[in-house]
This record gives C-alpha cells, structure tokens and sequence, in this order.
C-alpha cells in the first residue's frame, strides 16, 4: 500500500503569540517549530503501523521552505520512507492543498492522511480540498482505522459520538486523537533519517482566494473574583446574579 | 445576490447548530441587503423546517434524496454546489461541526471559493469581506479578507449563538440531482455517547476536572455537580490519557475546542495547551488547592480549597437555589 502523509510545521504549543508589523505578522522571534502533533502522533503513526502490517510505503509531503526540513527529518526518524517537500512560502489553504494535489496526482496512492487541523490556522480545510481536487473520498476526524483489503473501516468523532464508515482506497483521512499512539524516534530511527530521500520539487502556480489582514489578541481578563472555600453561596450568587450563567 | 446557508438536520428537523449557521447567514444577510436562503439535505420534515424562517431565512431548499440521509462529504459537496450554481449564490455558510467543516472545505474548491472556517462573527463588508476568526487555538483571532468572488465560512459553534425572531419559511424542493457515483462512503452505524447532555461543541455549560482529582472513583461529585447544573462533563489530557476518563472529554489544545457560556474548571492547572481549547468560555470559575495555578489568572470566578470538600457544597448549593 502507498500511503502519503501530509505534515505541517507549528509553532510549539508553549509559544508566547505575538505580532509584528503592525499586528499584521505573526511574530516568530525565539519561536521553536515543531511538527504539528495531529500529524505526528496520530496521521504519521497509523501509517507507519499500516506498513508493518501489510508492506508498502510511508511518504510524508510538506508545503513550505527549506527551514521545515528539520521537521521533516523529524518524520524521517519517526519512520517515514521518503519525503517530498514543494518548495513554497504559501500558507493560503486553497494553494497548500493545490500543492499537496498537484504532487499527489500520478504518485498512485491508496491513503493520503492529515491531521485534524494545525494548531497554529485551525483551519481543518486541507484534507477536504485535497480530496475534492483529486476527486476522491474524505473521512474527518479518524479515531481508529482498520484495513482489510482495500477496504477501510473507519469510526470518526461526531459530535457527542462516532460515525463508523466504510471506504474503498483510495481515499482522503483525517486524522485525531486516539488513531495511534506517539512514537518517540530513538537514535537508530535518527541516524537513518539522515540518508533517507528527502525531494525538493518546485510550487506550481496557484490562485491566493485570501489574505490575513491583522490579528489580535482577545482582551485581557479583570482580575479573578475570589471567594472563600467556606461560601459557596457566595460564588452561586454571583454566577446567578452576576453572571447570569445558573 | 442571496446568501446561503447549510442546515445540519437530524430526523428531519435543523439542529441546534442549524438555527446558529441560520442566525448568522440571515444577519449577514441582512447587513448586505440580501435574502437568506437555507439548504437542507436528506429527508426534511417541512413543518420543522419552516421554522427556520424566525432566525432570519426566507426560503428553505430540500433535496430530499434517500441517499443523502447518510453523511459523505463527495456527495454532500456535490449537491450543495450545484444548487448554489442553480440560485446563482456567491456566499455560502457552515456551521462548522465535524460533518460542516469538512463539506465547507470540498464546496470552496468546487465554487473556487476562498474560505474562512473558524468564524466568530459576521463578515464586515465596509471595505472587502473581512472575516474574524480564532487562530492559534484559541490564543488570538485573525481578521482574514476573501478576495474571490465567491465565499465560503464556517462558524464556531455557540460564538454567534442563536437569535430568534418570527416568521416562517417557504420550503421548495431543490433541483440538483445526484448520480450513484457520487457516493464515496457507507455509513455502518453512529454510536452515540448514552446521557442527555448537549456533547461538548455545543454545550453551554460544562464541567471539568483534572490530575487534582486523583483517580477515576472519584468522579462521582463532578458527575453531581454536572448534573445539578445539567452541564455536560470535560477533563483534562492526562486525565484521558491514563484512561480514568473517555478520550472525547479531553478538551484542550489536542483535545475538543470549547467555548460554553460557564466551564468549571476543578483540580486542573491551567497549562497553556488546556487554556487554548477554553478559554473563549464566557465565564471560567476555578477551584483548585493551589492560589498560585495558573489557571486563576484565566478564571473570572476562583475558589481557592480542597475539590473534595468544595464541590459537594457547592451542588448543595446549586441544588438550594433551583429548588427555591
Ligand atoms: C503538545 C502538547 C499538547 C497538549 N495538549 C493538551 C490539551 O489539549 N489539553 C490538556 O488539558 N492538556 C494538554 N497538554 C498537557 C498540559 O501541558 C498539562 O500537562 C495538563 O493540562 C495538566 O493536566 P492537569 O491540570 O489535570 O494536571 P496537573 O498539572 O497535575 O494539575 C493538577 C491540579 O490539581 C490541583 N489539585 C490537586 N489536588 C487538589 C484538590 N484536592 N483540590 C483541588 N485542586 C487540587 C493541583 O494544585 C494542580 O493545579 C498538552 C501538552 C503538550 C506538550
Ligand atoms: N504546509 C503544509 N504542508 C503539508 N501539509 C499541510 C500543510 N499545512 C497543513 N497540512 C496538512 O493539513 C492538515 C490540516 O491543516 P489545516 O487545514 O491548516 O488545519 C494538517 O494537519 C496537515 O496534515
């Protein structure tokens, strides 16, 4: 089985977010960059696990510039085969997903995963319009996967539930929490990684729909009203007069 | 040029998240001089569906095509598209659940559409089609303008929420038809969670607990206290991950990104990937055993004290108050 996994870079979870420019950049100062942990822990791990059990190969594709390679290799040491990253600067989603389809199209794979959603745009937008570029089904929101032949059965979270579907390869998945189990790379995993593929192709052309014109920060929040252990009353009170919450 | 907006169903009628994407698209709607018309896929009992004319649309479209009773996002895409194509619409709206997001992403492509999924309020349209959004999970917003002709939005759940006037809706048939080969997907069975809380995009209040509480057996006062309130229950990652609680509970930056009117947040610290799935809640109440938790510079309301001694006073209390 081929199976494509589409990774992204984020800034760590820790980061402090700010902005630059006018508030209309996101400002990477002392920013760590790491792979994005839908990707990882869940989207790359299942596909790996995929491949044990069944033989194939893993790819994993970024959009982006010659700085995402160290989370690249991180995927490499993970247990990825090879890589492909398109060599580009875009982060509209329209134009990642029309850079992931156009790399995927004759590449005959029978999986291509994502992660839920990145943590730093949020968009869940990728795996949908890679699927719908390629003409293909899309699953969201995977939590557990099972092959048997061709055939994929899926449970994917819904609210208050999960859907469990079946679909033929090929196929778009995404991928949350519970799909697989993070795997730490050890130092085998780390050395190999270094002598692994990893192709640099160049972007095709592709339309921007969109364009991020500044952020903000949500307002700060007054200081916390604190009531004693002893007067619970107190805080029912406030949230049913103040508040107005009970 | 009118707007339309996709209505989640559920045996024929729209659901809660439904009357929200509504409320939104007829404001926007509004705002703009247009009508708002509502699209519901699969059967649609037109009673129910009518009733969508008091949040704000004038006219609702089913197709009620057997097929699409069961969710795929191919054929779902499809058939949204193609009637946006019939109408001669340029904007569309999402609520975006877990079924929303998905088709919003498919339908963008499909119209060439730019897309803002992670809407929080109506797109101003003084100067562009500028959209606020959430980004950086929840720890700051973007203001993103769609420049293409054609648009596409999917909202957060419960951040517009739900705005009811009067008035009914006409419901029509839509003209779109699909082919087998449409359909990607089968649907086998959908296992929902047992209880009769809202599950937790949706829910409005919501009570959750962490590490602090030591073991599963435990559980027992959050549960009361949930119940009191008829709140629905949270936890935090580890507590999930150890398997004291199920995984759909975990909210968080990896987990569910909330944002109910109340979060209760007991025996949880407040690490910075916690806070970004909800700390867009509307009230945050924290009771925790540490005054230094981080979680209290987060908090509108703070209890510093033992959960174990604090929460069973304070259902008694909630209890005293709905009682009276
Ligand atoms: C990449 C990444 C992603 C992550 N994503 C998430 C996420 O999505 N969601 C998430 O929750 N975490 C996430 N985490 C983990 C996060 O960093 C914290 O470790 C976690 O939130 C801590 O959980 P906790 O507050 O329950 O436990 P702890 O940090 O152990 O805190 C327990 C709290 O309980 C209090 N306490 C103890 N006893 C009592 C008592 N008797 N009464 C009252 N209070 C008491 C303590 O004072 C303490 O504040 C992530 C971490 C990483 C690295
Ligand atoms: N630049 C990128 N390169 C490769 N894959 C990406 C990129 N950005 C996002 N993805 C994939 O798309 C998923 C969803 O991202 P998003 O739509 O931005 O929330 C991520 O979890 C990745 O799997």
């Amino acid at each position: 089985m081929k199976i494509l996994v589409c990774i992204s870079s984020v800034p760590d979870t820790t980061s402090k977010i700010t902005f630059s420019d006018g508030d209309t950049k996101f400002n990477t100062d002392g920013v760590q960059w790491i792979l994005n942990p839908y990707d990882e822990w869940y989207a790359l791990v299942r596909a790996l696990e995929l491949k044990e059990a069944g033989g194939g190969n893993v790819t994993v594709i970024n959009v982006g510039g010659p700085d995402n390679d160290a989370i690249i290799r991180k995927a490499l040491a993970v247990g990825a085969d090879d890589a492909i990253r398109v060599n580009s600067n875009v982060t509209e989603p329209f134009q990642v997903a029309s850079q992931i389809a156009n790399a995927a199209k004759d590449g005959g794979y029978d999986i291509i995963f994502t992660g839920k959603e990145t943590i730093n745009y949020n968009g869940s937008n990728i795996g949908g319009m890679v699927a719908e570029l390629l003409d293909m089904a899309f699953v969201s929101y995977a939590s557990k996967l099972e092959m048997s032949g061709n055939i994929a059965t899926i449970e994917r979270d819904i609210e208050g539930g999960k859907e469990v579907v079946e679909v033929k390869t090929p196929f778009v998945v995404s991928a949350s929490k519970g799909l697989a189990e993070q795997r730490i790379p050890n130092m085998k995993g780390i050395m190999m990684a270094k002598r692994k593929p990893l192709n640099v192709v160049e972007e095709v052309p592709s339309e921007a729909r969109r364009a991020i014109q500044k952020y903000i920060l949500p307002a700060p929040k007054a200081a916390v009203k604190l009531i004693s252990p002893d007067n619970v009353e107190e805080l029912v009170d406030l949230l049913h007069n103040e508040a107005k919450m009970i | 040029m009118a707007v339309l907006v996709y209505i989640e169903t559920e045996k024929g009628a729209p659901k809660r998240n439904g009357f929200e994407a509504a409320s939104y698209a007829g404001k926007h709607a509004a705002n703009t001089g247009n009508d708002c018309i509502a699209l519901t896929l699969g059967e649609g009992d037109d009673a129910e569906l009518a009733k969508l004319g008091a949040y704000g649309v004038s006219k609702v479209i089913k197709i009620d095509d057997a097929r699409l009773n069961s969710f795929d996002s191919k054929a779902y895409a499809k058939a949204i598209s193609e009637e946006a194509k019939v109408l001669g619409i340029h904007t569309v709206i999402f609520s975006q659940s877990a079924n929303g997001k998905s088709i919003a992403s498919r339908v963008a492509v499909r119209l060439q559409a730019g897309i803002v999924s992670g809407a929080v309020d109506v797109p101003d349209t003084s100067n562009g089609f500028l959209v606020k959004k959430t980004a950086f999970s929840g720890k700051a917003f973007a203001f993103i303008n769609i420049s293409s002709e054609n648009k596409v939005v999917a909202i957060v759940p419960n951040s517009f929420g739900i705005h009811q006037g009067s008035g009914s809706a006409s419901v029509e048939k839509g003209s779109v038809s699909l082919s087998d080969s449409d359909f990607s997907v089968t649907v086998k069975e959908i296992k929902k969670q047992v209880g009769d809380t809202l599950p937790l995009p949706e829910a409005e209040l919501v009570v959750s607990a962490g590490r602090g509480m030591k073991g599963p057996e435990n559980w027992g006062i959050i549960e009361d206290l949930a119940k009191v309130l008829g709140a629905t229950t949270a936890c935090s990652r580890p507590v999930a991950d150890v398997g004291w609680r199920p995984h759909h509970e975990h909210v968080g930056q990896t987990g569910v990104a909330i944002r109910p009117n109340l979060y209760i947040a007991i025996g949880i610290s407040g690490a910075i990937q916690h806070l970004a799935g909800v700390n867009q809640s509307k009230v945050i109440v924290v009771i925790n055993k540490d005054p230094e938790a981080p979680f209290f510079k987060a908090a509108d309301y703070g209890i510093v004290g033992d959960a174990f001694e604090v929460v069973p006073k304070l259902t008694e209390a909630i209890k005293k108050l709905k009682s009276a």
